[in-house]
Formats: C-alpha cells, structure tokens, sequence
C-alpha cells in the first residue's frame, strides 16, 4: 500500500446555475494573456449540449483517454498501433489535435467606431476583430458558452455524445418544448490518477505532485508537440498558441498551497464546490483503470482510502504526509459524499484516467417529471412518486453516461438517497409523510438517520470551512523555489494595470 | 585575399563557434524559447502537406549527409556497383523532390494564412530562406553534376575532416562549381543560425527518453534536490 494524498473537488450539480461567476474568477486571474484568450481552464456547460471544445467527449475523433488492449494492458488510445512510435512518428504533425475553430476564434469589438464614427444616417457598429490576426471577422461562429441554455434544442444539444444508447422516446424529450431537460456541468482539469496528458508527453514535461496529485505543466520542459491536448480526454491542457506552449488548471496551487481554496469555488455563487482531501492507494492505479465499464465507479471508491483506518494513517505518515493533512483528509468532504454516502460520481470513468474530481447528480428535474406523470400536483406522499425516479425527465441513462460509466445502478443509487433524505427532511419540517415511512426510506436505501442529517447538513447549509477543508502545504519550508516566482511566471493577475508580461518568445 | 580560404576555411569556424556557444547560452538563460513554436492549432490542412514530406524527405537525406562524414569508404564501397549507386542517388533525388514541395509548402502557409502571419518573427522568414537555398543547390548537385554521392565523399568529406583535423584545407573543394559552393557555404549560414531560429528544434534530444520512460511522472517538491529555476525576487 502507497498511501498518497490528492486534492480534490466535488460539485453539487442541483445547486448550479450556470451563471459562469468561476469561469470568469479563473479566467482574470490566470489567462487573461495573449494567446491564452481562448482558454476556459474552468468552463460550465449546458448538457446536453456540445460542450468546449466542440463535442469534446467524442473520443473517435480525439483519440483521449485510455483503452484496455487484448492482452490486457493499459493503452493511450492516441498510441493505437505502433504503440509510443506512433509518437515520434507523428511527431511532426499530430493528426488528432482540436484546432482553434474546434474552440473559437478569440475576438473583440472595434468599440472605438462607436465613439469616433462620422455623422451619418445609420447607427455605428462595434465589428468583430480578431485577437490572432488584429483583422475584422465577417461574423463570430463560435463562444466559450455558445450553446449556452440551448440543452434541449435539436441544434446543440443532439449532438451530445452522452446521448448514445437513449430511446427514442427519452431523445424526444430534446425537441418537445414542455418536455425539455438540461442542467449545467461545471468542468475543471480532473487532476486524474493515470493522467493522459501525462503519459503522451514526449518531453516528459507534465508531471503529477507527489504531495497533493496537483498535475502541472513545466513551461521551461514543454517543446511544443502537443500530445497532451489530444491524449486528455477532457480536452483540459490547452495549446497557447502565442508561447507554443501547453497550459492548463493548475487548481490555484498557489492559493491551496496556503489553505484557501480555488478562485473558481471561492467564488461560487450557488456554493456548489467542496474541496477536499482523498488518500489514495497508489500500488493499485493500474488496476482500477483497468477494470470493465461498469465498474469503474465502484473501483475508483474502492482505490480511495480510509483515513481513520490505523493502516491507513501509518502509510501515510510513512509517506511524509503530515498531521494537518490526516486531520483534513478526515473532515474531508470529498470522502463523505463519494466513500462513505457513496453519492458522489467521477466524470466519464470509461475513460480510464481515474479522475479525481467528484458530481453529485441533479436531482430537481426528477420532482417535476414526477409532478407530470401524477396528473400535475406533486405530492411526494404517493408511493409511485418514490418509484418514479428512474423514469425522470433527465433519462437516467444519460446521467449513467455522463458520471457513471454507463452504470445506471451507481446513479440510481445516489439519486435515491439524495431524495431519501428530502424525504426524512420533510417530514422533520412538515410532518406530512410520515415518521413510519421516512425511516422505512432511508433504511431501503441504507442510510441511518445521522448519516441524513449530515448529508442535509453538508449539500444545504455547510459553512465556508465545512466545504472547503484545504490543508496548508508550508511549501516555503520544503523547497528552495521563491513561491513569489509562480506569480512572475503566471503573468499577473486580471482587472488592472499590468506591469509584467507573460515571457514572450523573440524567436 | 584568399576568398576560398576565407568562407571556407575560417568561416566554418565562426558558425561552429557560434552554434555551440550560442546554443549553450540560449538554452541557460532561455530555456523557455527551445522549439520550434508549432502553428498547428492555429492551421492545420496545409500544413499536413508541408510538415509530413519536408521531414520525411530532408531528415534521411541529412543523416546521409552526416553518415557519409564518418564512413566515406562505406560509400565508395557501395557506389562501386553501378546499380547500387544508381538507386542510392534516385532514392536521394526523390527524397529531395519530396523535402522541396514540403518546404514550398511551408512558404505557401507561412505567406498566406494571416492566422500563421500572426505568429512569424522575422527569424522565421531567414529560416525559409535558408532552407530553400539549401534545398534548391542540392537538387542541382544531385541533377546537374553526377554523380553527387560519389564527388561528396571525395572533394567535401575530405575538406571537412581537414576543418576537423584543425588543419583546414580548401583546395579540396576549391574547384567544385559555383552551385556547390554556395550549397556548402549556405549550409555554415544555417549552422551559425542554429541558435537564433526556430533550427534550434532538431538539438531537442528528449523525445527518445519518451519510448522507455514510464507512462507516468511524479515529482515530489519536498524531496526533489535543489531546483535550478530559483530566482531571488526583490
């Protein structure tokens, strides 16, 4: 056993709104730079829809992730064939890298004609610009949130890969206006245990931090080639095409260093984001990727490991993890709701990189389905409202697609305690269901009256220090690198005067 | 004065000089800068036609090149069947063919895409031109004067083992023709630019590691020695 921390972050789909206040956190503070414009390292997205880049789950066309050969072994889809000399032999062109119109092309407005336009009979306009080429763009095709709240149209939202393997009666919920579903997904880098990005690198230029699985990009290491954007099946390493360097979230490892928490879930406004630690066991990562799709949720919680286990904590300490981490690892969000409650899915587990960020699937849309299918009114005291859940108006399969490895157990599973516990909890407020039966409930789905309190607790009223148990590092005692220095290389921070530059390269 | 001693005696010094300091200077105080800035992202259905026979074509011929330095008899040897030296300087030729429409590819692109403009420096068009040249005085060694393999290993590997031997002597190639003359001497240029230009790219020797390297890296900040970016901030 190898005992390893990781920090990680969970998001509570239900309490997403989609008001994009992390994207735009992370956006000033870290890519507020030239050829970084187009770079969302925190993007939220409408699903279904086709998501940033363009249908980035669409792992045919980008070859990310991970696949398990005939002989067993663990294969970057990207080294199909010859294997890694598929990488020195494409090294010169990379036949599966997004190419900027797969994001869109970054623009502005000529705001200075609206000011400065002749007298004349029409309006003046602000035209598009484009911030590669400085010239006008005919029009903008394509925005970081270009199918924005467009989950249930026929034009965006079909072309969600997560919709394979639905009936045609679940897809018609897309096109019928009262019947349309969608709910936000709020997407950073997985910071995953069996990196893609990591394993393409022919530099060796990405790395994974022993200390908190924080995965960084060594800027002064990267050469250029690209593999990473292809091999993350996230689409999260992002190509700045005016460095030629690759960049990516770098979950604000100057600020957790401290003990604060991301820009992104700092900033939350429907407090969705919980940031924790997790201890891993890192002997038994091979084997977990490895396991067959509809066990990959259950293989990641079993990889992740009891901090109050003696065995647990003595490997840890072993490993030079210190007490403050064991104490958080402990109080940790994270390991509540995805090992213990077991409520809390992985992204895309079927791509194999053991992601270790965390969604608790939306629930809401189940209750007005539920009202639909009992004539109108909802009333949570029928049993078929109970039993409705898996005919819910986001098809469970497309969650199970989504966060579950095409399992819809694991996903059922979740959304029945969750509901459960909105179950016990009316009728502690009301009363109106029933002492006999809320106990019955939570019993069926095998959750003891304190473990709802606390998930009650945890998901509607946690405080700022409930949510984000963030452990310091005190790195200025254990390197010799000048912390400072992270904040010259980064460029500066947005929404001012800035006095540096990002390096910039003369030839 | 003597102009062939001087561009080819003393000059390959220089560009020697220049490329092994140079390069040592730019890689420790500007280590971020060492590739060749891919515009891949930004541009990639002309390139395709560029990039794959522009380094297909020109990197066997320049290994060639660079073999023939260090085994002229292998080639006297292998030349001393007619057809075998027939199909050394087809497969040569074709290869060469196959560098120059990459390249003019290259040209193409870089001149006509405003997207791939946006990210040319001015070093980036000497690389071009230098290049050309090369590639264009090569195909006329290999079609005008033949047989290009044979007089290489004869008139040039010669002068260049004398530069190695720091006992320059010109004459060996002081008789060749003008089109040769200006393929070797445009070859110094490109060894002198190596540390100013995209060129630097190709002295990018990690890549190998990366076949036997694990899939995954760790690194650990508390155990790692002492790192060399420190920088004092004040």
């Amino acid at each position: 056993m190898d005992v390893r921390a990781q920090l990680s972050m969970l998001f509570h789909l239900d309490k997403c709104i989609g008001c994009h206040t992390c994207s735009v956190s992370c956006k000033n503070i870290w890519t507020t730079r030239q050829g970084a414009e187009y770079m969302w390292w925190n993007n939220v997205e409408t699903k279904p829809g086709a998501g940033y880049p363009l249908t980035w789950e669409d792992q045919n066309r980008y070859r990310g992730g991970w696949e398990v050969t005939s002989g067993g072994s663990l294969r970057l889809k990207l080294l199909k064939g010859p294997g890694k000399f598929r990488t020195l032999a494409n090294i010169f062109f990379q036949p599966n890298l997004p190419t900027i119109d797969d994001y869109y092309e970054p623009f502005t407005f000529d705001y200075d004609n609206l000011f400065n336009a002749p007298a004349g009979d029409d309006q003046p306009v602000a035209r598009p610009k484009s911030l590669i080429t400085g010239e006008y763009m005919d029009k903008v095709v394509l925005g970081p949130n270009w199918d924005d709240d467009f989950g249930g149209s026929p034009l965006y939202g079909a072309n969600d890969p997560n919709l394979k393997g639905l009936s045609e009666a679940q897809k018609e919920c897309l096109t019928q206006f009262h019947k349309l579903f969608y709910f936000y997904l709020p997407r950073i880098c997985n910071h995953c245990l069996n990196p893609g990005c990591v394993a393409s690198c022919p530099s060796g230029a990405i790395y994974k931090r022993g200390e908190d699985g924080i995965v960084l990009i060594d800027q002064d290491t990267c050469r250029a080639w690209r593999f990473c954007v292809s091999a993350c099946p996230y689409k999260k390493p992002y190509y700045n095409w005016g460095t030629g360097k690759s960049e990516k979230c770098i979950f604000c490892y100057p600020r957790v260093e401290g003990g604060m928490p991301n820009a992104c879930a700092h900033s939350c406004v429907g407090r969705i984001r919980y940031v924790g630690v997790l201890f891993y066991d890192a002997d038994r990562i091979d084997e977990t990727a490895k396991q067959p799709d509809d066990r990959l949720v259950e293989a990641q919680r079993d990889i992740i490991l009891d901090p109050f286990d003696p065995k647990v904590i003595e490997g840890a300490k072993k490993n030079g993890v210190e007490e403050n981490w064991i104490k958080a690892a402990q109080n940790s969000p994270s390991y509540k709701m995805v090992k213990q409650w077991r409520i809390a899915m992985p992204h895309h587990p079927e791509f194999r990189t053991v992601p270790m960020n965390f969604y608790l699937p939306p629930l809401s849309p189940i209750l007005h389905q539920a009202k639909a299918m009992s004539g109108g009114t909802f009333d949570p005291e029928t049993s078929d409202f109970w039993n409705d859940i898996d005919r819910m108006r986001i098809p469970l399969k497309f969650l199970a697609n989504l966060i579950g490895g095409g399992n819809e157990r694991v996903v059922l599973e979740s959304l029945k305690k969750q509901m459960a516990v909105r179950i016990y909890r009316r009728q502690k407020r009301i009363g109106d269901v029933g002492e006999e039966k809320a106990k019955r409930i939570l019993s069926e789905v095998g959750l003891t009256e304190q473990d709802a309190e606390e998930i009650y607790k945890l998901v509607s009223l946690a405080t700022y220090q409930e949510r984000f148990v963030i452990p310091e590092t005190h790195r200025e005692i254990k390197t010799t690198v000048d912390p400072r220095t992270v904040y010259e290389k980064r460029g500066n921070v947005g929404l001012g005067p800035k006095t540096a530059e990002w390096p910039r390269r003369q030839w | 004065m003597d102009w062939n001693f001087a561009l080819f005696g003393a000059v390959p010094y220089i560009a020697v000089f220049i490329a092994v300091v140079g390069s040592i200077w730019r890689f420790n105080s500007n280590r971020f800068s060492w590739s060749s800035q891919s515009s891949e992202f930004l541009e990639n259905k002309t390139l395709f036609y560029g990039a794959f026979p522009w380094h297909y074509g020109i990197i066997p011929i320049l290994l060639m090149h660079i073999l023939v330095i260090i085994f002229p008899s292998v080639l006297f040897a292998w030349n001393g069947a007619p057809v075998r030296l027939y199909l050394l300087e087809l497969s040569g030729l074709a290869l060469g063919f196959l560098a120059l429409f990459g390249l003019l590819v290259f040209i193409y692109r870089r001149l006509t895409d405003s997207r791939v403009r946006a990210v040319t420096s001015s070093w980036d068009i000497l690389v071009l031109i230098v290049l050309i040249i090369q590639v264009v005085t090569g195909l006329g060694n290999a079609i005008l004067y033949k047989w290009g393999s044979n007089w290489y290993a004869g008139a040039a590997v010669p002068w260049i083992w004398s530069l190695f031997m720091l006992n320059p002597s010109v004459d060996y190639i002081a008789d060749l023709p003008l089109n040769a003359k200006i393929h070797i001497f445009n070859a110094l240029i490109f060894i002198g630019l190596i540390p100013f230009t995209r060129f630097v790219h190709f002295l990018v020797i990690n890549p190998y590691k990366y076949l036997t390297r694990p899939y995954q890296i760790q690194r650990w900040y508390s155990r790692a020695p002492r790192t060399e970016h420190v920088r004092q901030y004040k």
